[in-house]
């Protein structure tokens, strides 16, 4: 079953900054994958309940108690960028 | 003596305790071969030499004080780089986290590190995991020692290398469709991935999470139960380790597989395999039906499903998991007007084209309107592949394969058309699905010279069993062959 991608609109859903040439490129690859990947949809699976996780496992509870956390500096010295204890970033919102 | 570079786990830690010799000598001479080997292998991307050194002095006092304890004691130990070491670089074989340091260990090596292990370095992968070749590193391909025109697998590649070339006497890696066990099987060492759960994915940088599963890649089946007993077990820190007692994969060894019913899996051999892998093979079950056990023909038809639907599932966690990935915490940064394009120019520059690819495919399996047609039918398809492996184990106590089609492939071979390198994954992406555990165990070569691997697979928390057959595929096998890196014989 032929696929076909709007490569511009994933790359954007990814936050992926691509030149139209890879984007052409990645889509021919993608089309070729996902019609190898598609083949899943020969298999008949009404009834059949999705599995998202191989253990049964549900939630993990733990104890609410004050622990050790990672050390400031060691985690803001990774920082490309920075304000004080805060991780600096370029403005989100426009001013208006 | 033999040189120490070439002793298994097992005998190296025997003569360290009976002082033979020392944990510093022992590293002295994995230095000495990695110093030999590496030009040509690059199967690491960091050697620790300043802390590989205070460990080795550590692991020698403690046993000096009798206060040694644990299999891996004073023992080099080479982690894949998707392995977080606080303070030590750790970069999954990624440009967007070159340089990075991490603020903590995760708990295999926290666990490693109380056992006395000396972490020598960090080995080379496929960017985040992402390849069975070792190719995608943004650092360079690792070569397979057996042949460095060939690939040594992947994406725990560095890891196998190192092992099978004695610049490690024990590595670990990650599986999450393969990533383990095929590089063991390229490489002439045992590879193992536990059952889903048993050893704390706390640490390790998250590629696809309901699939990922750290493990060891040793000499001897003996060493990988020696690596499992130091890492395995509970961990809070993850939700999904499991919580129960580990069990003990020692004791059944030596047992052999009399009375054991061994499953030969249609779907996973003859078709699409390398004749003198499947004839290497074919030996194998029929040294173990004279060995005494019953060997029981079934086919487990969903799983011819099983790449199809890994190729959905996986890349969509990827695509979930690297969103993490964006230059504000950590690593690298391309600047932009405003926080969306400079998160777009950090990713875009700082991945490579395997991850970007399997990035878009994931999201595309997610994005509104695809989502129950991809990723939905993916699931599905993998309950009915778990039901498959259930009815199985009602016949066999285990089941077998070869772990790779073919035998490692030439440098350059598969990277133009990925869907050909996805295919090397064939026989070892069910049991990831299942999250049941499987190990590869070297059985021969063919015409080239190149290694063979026999996988042997077990349901949840079946790993006794599992080593117990494993073990004698190994003892009829007789691999003594090593690495041409590696001239001397293993000492076991």
């Amino acid at each position: 079953m032929p696929v076909e991608i709007d490569i511009a609109k994933v790359a954007r859903l990814a936050r992926l900054a691509l030149s139209e040439e890879d984007l052409d490129r990645y889509r021919e690859q993608c089309e070729v994958v996902l019609e190898h990947a598609a083949r899943v949809q020969a298999l008949p699976t009404d009834g059949v309940a999705g599995t998202s996780h191989p253990l049964p496992r549900t939630n993990a509870f733990r104890e609410d108690r004050i622990t050790e956390c990672l050390d400031t500096e060691e985690v803001l010295a990774q920082a490309p960028d920075r304000d004080g204890d805060f991780f600096s970033v370029p403005k989100i919102l426009d001013e208006q | 003596m033999s040189d120490l570079a070439d002793f298994t786990v097992t005998a190296a830690a025997a003569g360290l305790r009976s002082g033979d010799f020392s944990s510093v000598e022992l590293l002295e001479a994995v230095h000495k071969r990695a110093a030999m080997t590496e030009a040509n292998l690059h199967a690491y991307l960091t050697i620790d030499r300043d802390g590989a050194a205070r460990g080795a002095v550590a692991a020698d006092s403690a046993l000096k004080k009798g206060t040694a304890h644990g299999p891996l004691h004073g023992i080099p130990v080479a982690l894949k780089d998707n392995m977080v070491t606080r303070g030590l670089e750790t970069t999954a074989s990624s440009k967007i986290l070159s340089g990075y340091l991490p603020p903590y260990d995760g708990t295999a090596v926290t666990r490693l590190r109380e056992g006395g292990a000396v972490i020598f370095g960090k080995t080379n992968l496929d960017e985040f995991a992402m390849g069975s070749s070792t190719e995608n590193s943004a650092y360079g391909p690792s070569r397979n020692p057996w042949d460095p025109e060939r690939v040594p697998g992947g994406s725990s590649g560095g890891s196998a290398a190192a092992v099978a070339a004695g610049s490690a006497l024990v590595g670990f890696g990650s599986d999450t469709g393969g990533s383990i066990r095929q590089p063991a099987a390229l490489c002439g060492i045992v590879g193992m991935k536990p059952t889903y759960g048993l050893v704390s994915r706390y640490g390790l940088i998250a590629f696809a999470s309901s699939l990922d599963q750290i493990g060891p890649l040793t000499r001897t089946v003996e060493d990988s139960v020696a690596a499992l007993e130091v890492v395995g077990g509970h961990d809070p820190a993850d939700s999904t380790s499991y919580p129960g007692a580990v069990p003990d994969y020692r004791s059944g060894l030596k047992s052999g597989v009399a009375g054991l019913r061994v499953g030969v899996v249609a779907e996973l051999n003859g078709a699409g395999i390398d004749p003198a892998v499947q004839a290497a093979v074919d030996q194998t079950v029929a040294q173990l039906e004279e060995a005494g056990a019953t060997i029981v023909e079934l086919s487990l038809p969903s799983i011819e499903y099983a790449l199809s639907a890994y190729y959905l599932i996986a890349p969509a966690e990827c695509s979930a998991n690297l969103a993490r990935f964006d230059g504000v915490r950590y690593g690298l940064r391309r600047l932009g007007e405003n926080v969306e394009e400079m998160m777009s120019n950090t990713r875009a520059d700082g991945f490579g084209p395997e991850v970007t690819r399997r990035i878009l495919l994931g999201t595309y399996a997610l994005s509104a309107g695809y989502y129950d047609a991809f990723y939905g039918q993916a699931q599905r398809v993998r309950t009915l592949i778990i039901q498959d492996f259930q009815a199985a184990y009602q016949q066999a106590d285990v089941l077998v394969s070869p772990t790779s089609p073919t035998t490692a492939f030439k440098l350059g071979d598969r990277t133009q058309d990925p869907l050909s390198m996805y295919l090397s994954d064939v026989c070892t992406i069910p049991s990831n699905m299942s999250g049941d555990p499987a190990i590869s165990v070297p059985i021969g070569v063919d015409a080239d010279g190149m290694p063979i691997g026999f996988q042997v697979m077990a349901p949840a928390l079946g790993e006794p069993v599992m080593f117990r057959v494993a073990a004698e595929v190994e003892r009829q096998a007789g691999f003594t062959v090593r690495a041409r890196h590696a001239s001397s014989e293993v000492v076991t």
